[in-house]
């Protein structure tokens, strides 16, 4: 193992250039490690974006190699191959300033897929009781752990092209929902979540498969999402006729 | 979100179509198979399966799975691939769609009457 890693960081917003910096190694260092090294030691004017650094917050994501990573769980070793790193906000969101994103839009796009829980009882009234192995339970189960990192979203080629494609994380959200039996909004939801900005814009592709680092499966939550939403659309459900 | 509803049942219009293709094309393979024994031409499969009703049903059915499946598809890679208005996207689809329904039913109604005798 060499004494230092030569690290390109992202500087500048959309407009910028790479900036290089030898950083020193150290045993089990995570890429946030090298990017907070930076920070603290040589140049304290790098902006990014960290919280918990144990991939629970979310908050960390960036480009690290050509790829959307969470960096506080991604270890050198395994991808400074040659010894080099290169690092990078997070593709399909507005730089605010070096590697930190505005998240803005990505959060919007949760509302708009109406991943809000609508409840349908009162504290007054019992516990809904659903059981471990219930279908639906274990649909809802297998997406509830995303974070919000935003990794899907970057490594999404149609949030690329279409800008108004609500994203894997928004749609998996709102798939968790509609397997929610306390929930009580999956009219609205499945209107929100249908067409050509929704589910049926996805191509299953599976960049957010591939990159999540919970290993979730937002491919098979948007597939879900456009089997319920085909229900609904031949009963004539969702919304004005058009 | 705006057209939901007209999203959502011409993607269910595209899935049907395509498994109604999918039976089409294994048995127009196997039809190509059996027509075409001593090289491919037209004196070749007029002899072999025109004037049977049962192919003209069969392409007929083929005919309106490609006249739904491919406008529709034609219609989502213009809305994601050009600067095309959603209108148009859509004129495009139905003249697609007419399109194809004329020159597949004019060559399976003309495959059908060169049999016949017609």
């Amino acid at each position: 193992m060499s004494n230092t890693i030569k690290v390109s960081v992202w500087r500048g917003a959309k407009d910028g250039e790479y900036q290089s910096f030898d950083v020193p190694r150290q045993p089990s260092q995570t890429v946030l490690d090298v990017i907070t090294y930076i920070q603290r030691h040589i140049d304290p004017t790098l902006s990014y974006r960290f919280a918990c650094r144990v991939g629970v917050c979310g908050s960390c994501s960036m480009t690290v190699n050509g790829r959307p990573r969470w960096t506080c769980r991604t270890h050198v070793d395994k991808v400074a191959t040659d010894g080099t790193l290169t690092v990078a906000p997070l593709r399909n969101l507005e730089v605010v300033k070096d590697l930190a994103c505005d998240m803005t839009t990505f959060f919007e796009k949760m509302n708009k897929a109406e991943g809000k829980f609508h409840p349908t009882k009162t504290r007054d009234d019992d516990f809904a009781f659903i059981k471990p192995d219930d279908k639906k339970r274990k649909q809802a189960a297998a997406g509830i752990e995303c974070i919000g990192c935003g990794v899907c979203y970057a490594a999404c080629d149609i949030v690329d092209w279409n800008k108004d494609y609500l994203g894997p994380a928004a749609l998996n959200r709102a798939w968790t929902l509609v397997n929610d039996e306390r929930d009580g909004g999956n009219a609205i939801r499945l209107a929100a979540v249908a067409g050509d900005a929704g589910c049926h814009a996805c191509h299953s592709q599976q960049g957010c498969v591939e990159h999540c680092p919970k290993h979730l499966s937002p491919t098979h939550a948007i597939t879900g999402l456009k089997r319920e939403t085909a229900k609904a659309a031949i009963k004539g459900l969702l919304g004005g006729g058009d | 979100m705006p057209g939901a509803q007209i999203e959502t049942k011409l993607w269910v219009w595209q899935r049907l179509s395509a498994a109604v293709l999918g039976v089409c094309v294994f048995v127009h393979l196997g039809m190509i198979i059996y027509a075409v024994q001593g090289g491919l031409s037209a004196a070749e499969i007029i002899t072999r399966v025109s004037g049977n009703f049962i192919w003209f049903v069969f392409y007929a059915v083929f005919i309106l799975a490609v006249a739904v499946h491919a406008p529709i598809g034609v219609r989502t890679i213009l809305n994601e691939m050009t600067l095309l208005s959603p209108k148009a996207t859509h004129l495009v689809m139905a003249v697609l769609c007419l399109v194809i329904l004329v020159m597949g039913f004019r060559a399976v109604i003309g495959l059908y009457q060169a049999g016949a005798g017609l």
